[in-house]
């Protein structure tokens, strides 16, 4: 469940805007992708509040966080302007849960992605994840501290 | 799986708090003045207060959701400027009490009702002391894996329940009762 650190990071190319793609390999520092099953859904709003407010730490340690669920860049972009998300959201729609699959973190049963952490280092090698129930918020603090421990 | 997580600053006397410094129970507050739901926790926290009397001691400290609070930095440092006239509670009390106008001009007249001087308090908020306050707190919730507000530690490990009365009592005895 999960890739494990150690293993290479799948690249991908997600659309973040509804006529912008990101890809991982575009990133020269350590990423934080941050799985989440659903935009809306109580849960995972608090989680990015708290992963927005946190951003200004993982940037200061050269760190960007992007969130990934299955939803759509246009629904991605209504939510992220009204909970003010301080990063990028990408949609993991076409096909559906792809890079979600690839992390095998997707949840064939209900559609979404389980509420996973991905730390990445900037040669593209998983450092630390981390699965939570998906009705708990995990915080950033494991995800802090597997940034730190990068440099 | 996702390990507990625990408080990385133990409660200490840096530390606004009410209760005795040995009480069996500490549950630590991470809040945040303009959220909705640390107002609604607020009156739960008092009846709390009240309940486990001498045996809890509780703790708050700040954490303010800025992006989608944007009252609430400036709220936790007028708080914390009001703090060092020793009126921490006062004034703690005041901004849950008044959730609904955190406006700058309101936050004055808070520190006026409260007792406080109002120069002083800007003067410190001028010199920067609450702001390095909040942001300390701030990063020490991050550290510690707060995961929303408000996020509430007791004995050191992250509460993840409800914190509604009838649950967050039953927690808190069970705690005592450990």
């Amino acid at each position: 469940m999960a890739l494990k650190e150690g293993t290479v990071a799948p690249d991908f190319g997600l659309l973040a805007t509804p006529d912008q793609k990101v890809s991982l390999a575009e990133f020269d520092g350590p990423v934080v992708l941050v799985f989440y099953p659903a935009d809306w859904s109580p849960v995972c709003s608090d989680e990015l509040s708290v992963f927005s407010a946190a951003n200004k730490l993982f940037r200061a340690r050269g760190a960007q966080i992007l969130g990934i669920s299955v939803d759509g860049p246009w629904c991605h972009e209504v939510f992220k302007e009204q909970r003010k998300v301080a990063f990028p959201l990408l949609a993991d729609c076409n096909p559906k849960g792809e890079v979600a699959k690839a992390y095998d973190v997707y949840r064939e049963d209900d559609g979404t992605s389980e509420r996973a952490l991905f730390v990445i280092d900037r040669h593209g090698t998983i450092a630390w994840s981390e699965v939570s129930p998906v009705g708990v918020n995990p915080g950033a603090d494991g995800a802090l501290r597997a940034v730190e421990e990068l440099s | 799986m996702s390990e507990q997580a625990m408080l990385t600053i133990p409660a200490g006397p840096e530390d606004h708090s009410s209760g005795p410094p040995d009480a069996r129970l500490t549950v630590v507050e991470y809040g945040d003045y303009q959220c909705p739901y640390c107002g609604q926790a607020y009156p739960i926290v008092e009846q709390l207060r009240s309940t486990f009397a001498d045996s809890m001691r509780f703790v708050f400290r700040n954490l303010p959701l800025a992006d989608v609070h944007p009252n609430a930095e400036a709220a936790a440092e007028v708080a914390e400027a009001v703090a060092l006239q020793g009126k921490f509670w006062e004034i703690h009390d005041t901004l849950f009490e008044n959730q609904h106008d955190l406006s700058a001009q309101a936050l004055m007249r808070y520190v006026e009702e409260v007792g406080a001087d109002v120069k002083k308090a800007t003067d410190e908020i001028a010199g920067g002391r609450p702001r390095q306050r909040v942001e300390a707190d701030f990063e020490g919730a991050i550290r510690s894996g707060a995961n929303g507000t408000p996020t509430f530690f007791v004995n050191g490990e992250r509460y993840d329940g409800s914190w509604l009365y009838e649950p967050f009592s039953e927690h808190l005895r069970q705690v005592l009762e450990d």
